[in-house]
């Protein structure tokens, strides 16, 4: 069964189409990168496949089924990650609110969920962050706490928009690591949206590229070229290889690059 | 000592009345605190001082009034999305704009004029038994519709985002708790003043926050602060014949400001 599925699938908000006659599928177990400009619809494609947008044509599925809000299957880690700044609230209460947080009632955690809770900050190597306070949490640390919050239930997809952002080089490094590990190890599929191709290329199996309310899935040799990015860009785009790394350059400027630049308090919706 | 306080009648009132208010506001506020919409709280509280003043034009109970228009404001408040009801300029004019007409109604209703200190600043030594039950039913609502929401309310107030992922209906939980908050508001208005509800329901649950690192431990500190600055506050008006208000504001601010001074625990690990 395919994880993700589009056929022909339109997609839009307030009326824009942020994505058109999109298709593809996506395998279990595929550890996908998910890049494309600002605004390019990387955050609306993840609300999609959760069941938070209306759509507008073709077919989307999720594990065979159309998108539903609620989806037990999907780990998400949302780009805008509201944290309230004087909050003392430790990691494994912060984790506790999301487990089963849409019932009414009171608080309760019962010894599975502690159990749970505890069993996978270990997986991602941050046992120590349930008894520390979020306030007191870096960067990095607060997105691996995420992280395994996402992880938890067991889900069959996860979906993680930007998780790099705002981290320096040592945490990127860590997080895909951590999110490489714990997805092979439970034959997890990923959906990993990112500014920057080069950081992600020993881990990735396929490329899914959105630009100009398109989309192309393929490897990287397949996608990355400047024939699809110039399409999907819909301007000149030159694709350098150096020593490793690639590099997507329009008009002599790094596009990822540039487009990072005007990360600061854009959405990316 | 404490049974020359207790032989007076108004002064029990007084200490049951304070008393249900603060353990309702010191619960209410610390969600309040959490979400960081405590201006919105303050908004309120104008809003009720409107509501107050034409109770008394049209020959009703200020604290129907106030009930009615906090509760018609939290709604409006919560109906017009958090993008309204998080801006704090949409809500500094509507609170102007509240104040301004609770003006106008104390002009067309001069002899009601006496009261208007009673609604800005609070009177809870005239507080009466039927009040009292009042309140007493206000706070049983408003716990027992806090209780019923508590969980997806703290989701959806530390992750908003993945709350809506999972199916908690953002606009309902925050629109049912603005009406909360106008019930406590409401409540708060008859001890402290529409002026001075921040005394019990931001200063001790915000003290709180900054020493408690669990809901549970929060929850139970913010409505004891609420509590003690609340009678102490009256205790300390009787000998000194200070305003109540004065004491309890007073109280309030001493504990938040030495909560702010105990360092935080394991900085040492902070960025």
């Amino acid at each position: 069964m395919n994880v993700v599925e589009l056929d022909r699938a339109t997609i839009s908000i307030g009326g824009r189409n942020v994505l058109s006659d999109v298709s593809f599928t996506i395998q279990p177990g595929e550890f996908i990168g998910v890049l494309g400009p600002n605004g390019s619809g990387k955050t609306t494609l993840m609300r999609a496949l959760l069941g938070l947008l209306p759509q507008a044509a073709g077919t989307v599925r999720v594990l065979g089924r159309a998108p539903h809000c609620g989806n037990p299957d999907i780990g998400y880690l949302p780009q805008v990650r509201t944290v309230l700044p004087d909050l003392r609230v430790r990691g494994l209460d912060f984790i506790a609110s999301s487990l089963h947080g849409e019932r009414w009632g009171l608080p309760s955690l019962s010894a599975h969920d502690r159990h749970a809770i505890e069993h996978t900050l270990a997986a991602v190597g941050a046992r120590d962050l349930a008894r520390r306070p979020l306030s007191n949490m870096s960067g990095g640390e607060r997105q691996r706490l995420l992280l395994a919050q996402a992880l938890i239930g067991a889900p069959k997809l996860l979906l993680l928009d930007e998780p790099l952002i705002s981290l320096d080089q040592r945490h990127q490094e860590v997080v895909i690591d951590v999110v490489r590990k714990a997805c092979r190890e439970r034959n997890i599929t990923v959906l990993f949206s990112a500014h920057e191709l080069n950081q992600l290329l020993g881990t990735l199996d396929r490329v899914l590229y959105l630009g100009n309310g398109k989309a192309v899935l393929g490897t990287v040799d397949e996608v990355i070229t400047t024939p699809v990015l110039s399409r999907l860009y819909g301007t000149e785009i030159n694709v350098l290889r150096a020593d490793g790394h690639i590099f997507v350059m329009s008009h002599g400027r790094d596009v990822e690059h540039a487009d990072h630049m005007h990360e600061h308090g854009d959405h990316g919706h | 000592m404490v049974t020359d306080i207790l032989h007076y009648d108004f002064m029990i009132n007084a200490f049951e009345a304070a008393g249900i208010v603060a353990v309702m506001s010191g619960l209410v506020g610390f969600f309040l605190v959490m979400r960081g919409q405590t201006f919105a709280g303050h908004a309120l509280s104008h809003i009720g001082f409107a509501g107050a003043t034409g109770a008394g034009l049209i020959g009703l109970a200020p604290l129907w009034g106030l009930v009615g228009f906090t509760l018609a404001a939290g709604l409006a408040m919560g109906l017009l999305s958090e993008r309204i009801s998080n801006r704090d300029v949409a809500i500094g004019v509507v609170l102007s704009l509240a104040l301004g007409f609770g003006l106008l109604f104390l002009h067309y209703y001069t002899s009601f004029a006496t009261q208007a200190t009673a609604i800005l600043f609070g009177n809870v030594l005239a507080v009466d038994r039927a009040t009292i039950v009042t309140l007493g039913l206000l706070g049983a609502i408003t716990l027992a519709a806090l209780g019923l929401m508590m969980r997806p309310l703290i989701f959806a107030s530390l992750q908003p985002e993945l709350a809506e992922a999972k199916g908690v209906p953002l606009r309902f939980v925050s629109t049912a708790f603005l009406a909360i908050v106008a019930l406590a508001v409401s409540a708060c208005a008859q001890i402290v003043g529409v002026l001075l509800v921040f005394t019990l329901m931001v200063g001790p649950p915000a003290a709180a926050q900054r020493l408690a690192t669990t809901l549970w431990s929060g929850l139970v500190l913010a409505a004891l602060f609420a509590l003690a600055e609340a009678w102490l506050g009256i205790v300390a008006a009787f000998y000194t014949d200070w305003p109540v208000s004065f004491c309890i504001a007073l109280l309030s601010g001493v504990v938040y400001f030495a909560a702010l001074a105990v360092p935080a625990r394991g900085t040492a690990h902070a960025h």
